[in-house]
Parts: structure tokens; C-alpha cells; sequence
């Protein structure tokens, strides 16, 4: 059986979900490895929420928003996400988790093909990464 | 507009700037920059005394109206159906504003005293119920596609400069002649011009195919003009419009399906000297055509304002890919945007013609007059909350707050969230380091949940995902 990565992604209401529910009318072509979970501003998107997904078995995980400055429908809820996923990289880094398998970003609603193409590529690099089974490892360390 | 003008609820604001808004819907604050005019408003009568009293004789700048076609002078009314009907002065133009050495004859000219060298920049703010966004768009530059050779050779024009010129309030009285004055004897209109063009903008403007077609009609009619139209399809959409293209086909205008490669002067052949050479492909036919004409229409497209993601920053709204702003759905909702109480008009949100702007604006009004008079809003029940026995009193949620939601009660010594201003975003949700504020309907628990559900083991023999 060949290995097919599990994305999560957590996309806010206004631009990246808008684009990936774009992407989607117009039946762009993108990989059924990602799944989205919609908020309603990146700055709702606790570290967490990231670890969780790690731990649930997700092989990597997406944060995608509005591009700042202005962009952010809450004004500054994308500055929030620009300053916490910085922390959040550094200690995925201590946890043992690589570099490769959390992307940040942002992606605005009138940018369906960029959000397309950032699914097919994300999945084909966390492909070649391998699973991580992250509770696995956890564990055998615990253990 | 001079009905809007004269209106006793309408404030008008010509040559004016929103520079900032904030607040939310029923409660917007806008900061309007108002640009100085030189002319005070409430004094000019509109009499245009000033504008022969100008010490420049001649007018000598090239007027904007008139597609630079026309000349005006540094003191000009903007057109003449400008409203309010009161003249301005151009700082860049008058020698007054510029070396401050002039003799000030417009004053002289002017009985009430209307002309104010001193007038300043002021800067108001309005408190304002609801927004509507009308900024319109800007034509296509030609001069952006050089194989048409529009800024090169003078006898190619833009739609809106002909348009001028076939008008009776234009720059020759409605005689449609060339820059040497005489007669076209005969004109090509370049359709999609800026349109539909993977190498500028893809989309269809819209009301260009009209447009050419009505000039095509009014350039032949004034000049009796072999007039030939290239186009890559005919759309003519709208009440009487395809009976219009009809009419044009039965009056022996010519029509050529393809898209014109170039606009040249090299003449081949004993007729073609002096001319402009068009190159086409005529696809119905199968062949290359040349065609020489005297005069060359190029039917612009029509593009978002230059600054529109500044002026989108400004209000909080979203733009399309191309740049149009963004409705906040592309059938049900059409004038309003993911921003409650800002609305959009006209061009601003598409390109459209006047008949469908006039329809988007007053569904624009519409909206904006129900929900003032409703006088109250429903609001999204995706709001914060706090639990006020978890609050710690530590105030972070304060900081990230971007509409200053939450206040603190010093007597109970926690936070509250007022419901009408929370937005539901989640920032401080995200931020309580106490966990004591809860997002509804994107809660911990419910995102959790949704995680855990999405990354279940599979079930099914072959390991696929359920």
C-alpha cells in the first residue's frame, strides 16, 4: 500500500477557505490528502490546535490566512498568526517534528489556483518526507 | 448629480478623499480629506467670469475631460455639467499658486469675491451609518500594447477620445475629424483592446462591443465613413442591443472576425501611402487582410482603479482576482460586501454599462436606506464569551482585541465581551492563556472534535481513508 500523507489544514473564513472553496467550484485539480477546518481568523488558530493534529496522526499541517498588511478582515488577526507560528516552528523543532510538514502562510480569496497548487505541492513533499506517526514516538520515548 | 447636489439630505463632497474609516455598521467613523479647490464653495455662482478674466488668454492645458483633446485653463469648470457648478483652480497650472506673482485678474473678474488663494487642505470626520463604495474604474491604456500604435501614430484614438469628438460638447463640436482636420474616409474599430487577452486582462468588459458599435454607427453617420469592426465575438447582450448590431449590419457597416495583429504605416502598395495599415486575420474568411483606413478606434477594457487595494484596505473589503472589489456573493448578494453597512456600486464591483449600474446603485441605495431605517441589526451569534469564574484578570484579551470588544469590570475583576461589537474572530480566544474565554461555534472542544474526526483511523480493507 502506498503511502498517503494526512494533511490538516486550518484555513480562515475570509481568504484562504474563500480560496479553497474557490479552487473547488472550479474544479481545480487537488489532492483529497488535505482537510480542511475552517476558523474564522488565523488569529483563532491556537498552537494547540497544531499539536493536536500532530498527535491525532495528521503527517503534516497547513495555517493559511490573509495576506498582511491589510488584508485580514479583523483588521489584525493575521498579525497574531505571524507572530505565534514563529514560536509554534521552533518548538515543532524541539518536539522532533521536521521542518517540512507545518507550512504557514497566507493565500487571499481571490487566489484559488495558489491555493490549489499549495495543496498538490505540500502533499508531494510531506509524501516524500515519510509518515511521522508522532504519538508512536512519543510514546517509544515515554516508554 | 445636480439632483443628488441640490438634495437637503445629501451632503456632497466633490474633489474630496476618505483617507480612513473605522468603527463598525450604524457606526462608522470617516476621516474625509477635503482638497483645496481655491474657490469658495458657498460664494461661486458659477458664472464663469473668472474663467475669461484668467491671465492666460489662451487656454493652453490639455483638458481632462476632453481626453486631452480639448484645452482649458489653469481656472476651469470640470465640465459643463459639473455639479456643484463651481469652478476650481488647478495648483499645478495657475500662476499665482506656483510663483504667487500673478496679477490675479480671475479675482478682479469675480464680483463675490469667490476666489481664495489661501484656501487650505481640511481634514473633517463624519460619523456615517453606512458605506457605499462607487470609485468606478479606469479605461484600459493602450499605450500598453504597442503593435497598436496608439501614442505613435496620432490618428489612432481610444473609444473615449472619439467619443469625445462625435460629441456636441466636445472639442470640435461634434465633427469627428482627424488631428489634421479633415475627414476620415475610412475607420477601423479594434475591438477587445485590453480584453480577453491572456497577456493583459482576461476578462470581457463588457460594454465594449456596444460601445464600438455605437461609435461605428455615429462616425458613419457624421462622416459617411467606410467603417470596419474587428472583433474576436460579437456580444451584444441587453434590451434592443443585438437589434442595434442588426441595424448595423443592415447599414452596411463592416464587420471582421479576428483579432487585429498590427497597426502600421508601411505602405506596399500606391494606396496604402500615408495611411494606417491594419493587419488581420479575417478567420470566417480564412485569410490575412490589409486594410488601410485614416482613422484607428481602439475599444479600451475596463480595468479596477490603479489604487483600488488601498481604497479596499481603507473600507475592509476584499477584492476579486482582477482586482474589482469583491461582492459578498456572486448571485445573492451583488451590492454588499463581507463588511457590514459598506456597499458597492457600479464598475467598482465589475464592469458593467449604464443601464446595470444605475439598477447596482439603486439596489446599492436601497440596501443602504433599509438598514438605516431598521435602525437595528442582527448580528452573527459567532461571538466571544467569557466564563467570568476562569478569568484571571490578566487583561491580555484587552490588548489583541481589534475592535475594542472587551472592557474590564474592576468591581467583579474580570473581562466581558460586548456582544454587538465582538466580531467572533477568535483572537482572544486564542490569547487567553487562562482558557476562560469561550469562541462560539468554534470552540476548543469543537475544533478538537472536528481534528479528531478528520484523522481516525481508516477502516476500510485496503487502508483507504473512510
Amino acid at each position: 500500500m502506498s503511502f498517503e500523507p494526512r494533511i490538516i489544514a486550518f484555513l480562515c473564513n475570509w481568504c484562504t477557505y474563500t480560496a479553497a472553496d474557490a479552487a473547488g467550484v472550479a474544479r481545480m485539480e487537488q489532492p483529497a490528502n488535505v482537510d480542511v477546518i475552517r476558523v474564522m481568523c488565523t488569529g483563532r488558530i491556537e498552537p494547540m490546535f497544531v499539536l493536536k493534529a500532530f498527535a491525532e496522526g495528521a503527517d503534516g499541517v497547513i495555517v493559511s490566512g490573509c495576506h498582511p498588511p491589510g488584508d485580514c478582515h479583523y483588521t489584525s488577526g493575521n498579525f497574531k498568526t505571524f507572530r505565534r507560528m514563529p514560536l509554534l516552528e521552533n518548538l515543532l523543532a524541539q518536539f522532533g517534528i521536521d521542518d517540512g510538514r507545518f507550512h504557514w502562510g497566507w493565500i487571499s480569496g481571490a487566489e484559488a489556483p495558489k491555493w490549489a497548487e499549495l495543496a498538490r505541492s505540500f502533499t508531494e513533499q510531506v509524501r516524500g518526507l515519510g509518515p511521522l506517526d508522532w504519538r508512536a514516538q512519543i510514546a517509544g520515548k515515554e516508554g | 448629480m445636480m439632483d443628488a447636489g441640490r438634495h437637503p439630505n445629501i451632503t456632497l463632497l466633490t474633489n474630496s478623499e476618505v483617507v480612513n474609516v473605522s468603527g463598525y455598521i450604524g457606526n462608522y467613523k470617516a476621516v474625509i480629506k477635503k482638497k483645496p479647490r481655491y474657490v469658495n464653495e458657498e460664494l461661486c455662482v458659477g458664472c464663469l467670469q473668472c474663467i475669461d478674466g484668467c491671465t492666460y488668454k489662451e487656454a493652453k492645458f490639455p483638458d481632462e475631460f476632453q481626453m486631452g483633446l480639448g484645452k482649458r485653463k489653469p481656472i476651469y469648470l470640470p465640465f459643463a455639467q459639473a455639479a456643484p457648478q463651481v469652478v476650481l483652480i488647478d495648483p499645478d497650472r495657475c500662476i499665482q499658486l506656483k510663483t504667487g506673482k500673478c496679477k490675479k485678474t480671475c479675482a478682479e473678474a469675480c464680483d463675490r469675491k469667490a476666489i481664495d488663494f489661501e484656501q487650505k487642505e481640511e481634514t473633517m470626520e463624519v460619523a456615517v451609518g453606512a458605506i457605499v463604495v462607487a470609485t468606478g474604474y479606469q479605461p484600459f491604456d493602450a499605450s500598453r500594447l504597442p503593435y497598436y500604435g496608439y501614442g505613435k501614430y496620432p490618428n489612432v484614438y481610444t473609444a473615449l477620445e472619439v467619443e469625445r469628438l462625435t460629441s456636441a460638447s466636445g472639442p470640435t463640436g461634434g465633427e469627428v475629424i482627424l488631428r489634421d482636420g479633415t475627414h476620415p474616409k475610412n475607420v477601423a474599430v479594434i475591438h477587445c483592446v485590453g480584453s480577453r487577452d491572456e497577456n493583459t486582462n482576461r476578462w470581457c468588459s463588457r460594454v465594449c462591443c456596444m460601445t464600438s458599435l455605437k461609435l461605428a454607427h455615429l462616425v458613419r453617420d457624421h462622416t459617411g465613413a467606410r467603417v470596419y469592426n474587428f472583433y474576436i465575438d460579437m456580444r451584444t447582450p441587453g434590451k434592443a442591443f443585438e437589434e442595434f448590431y442588426d441595424k448595423l449590419l443592415a447599414e452596411g457597416v463592416q464587420f471582421i472576425r479576428g483579432r487585429v495583429a498590427e497597426v502600421t504605416d508601411w505602405a506596399v502598395k500606391p494606396e496604402e501611402e500615408g495611411k494606417l495599415i491594419i493587419r488581420a486575420e479575417d478567420t470566417l474568411a480564412g485569410v490575412v487582410r490589409r486594410i488601410p483606413v485614416d482613422m484607428v478606434i481602439l475599444s479600451t477594457g475596463l480595468e479596477p482603479q490603479a489604487d483600488s487595494a488601498q481604497v479596499a484596505s481603507i473600507f475592509g473589503i476584499s477584492r476579486s482576482a482582477e482586482g474589482f472589489f469583491a461582492e459578498a456573493h456572486p448571485k445573492l448578494r451583488p451590492v454588499e460586501t463581507n463588511t457590514d453597512g459598506v456597499f458597492l456600486a457600479g464598475c467598482a464591483q465589475a464592469p458593467r454599462d449604464v443601464p446595470d449600474t444605475v439598477a447596482h446603485a439603486g439596489a446599492a441605495a436601497s440596501m443602504t436606506i433599509a438598514l438605516l431605517n431598521r435602525g437595528e441589526v442582527t448580528i452573527s451569534p459567532t461571538v466571544a464569551n467569557v466564563e467570568e469564574k476562569l478569568c484571571s484578570a490578566c487583561k491580555t484579551c484587552l490588548s489583541v482585541c481589534p475592535y475594542q470588544a472587551i472592557t474590564f469590570i474592576a468591581d467583579k475583576n474580570v473581562a466581558t465581551v460586548n456582544d454587538a461589537l465582538c466580531k467572533g474572530c477568535g483572537t482572544c480566544v486564542a490569547a487567553c492563556p487562562a482558557a476562560a474565554i469561550t469562541g462560539r461555534h468554534f470552540s476548543d472542544e469543537q475544533i478538537v472534535a472536528q481534528i479528531e474526526a478528520l484523522l481516525r483511523e481508516p477502516t476500510t480493507a485496503e487502508g483507504a481513508r473512510p
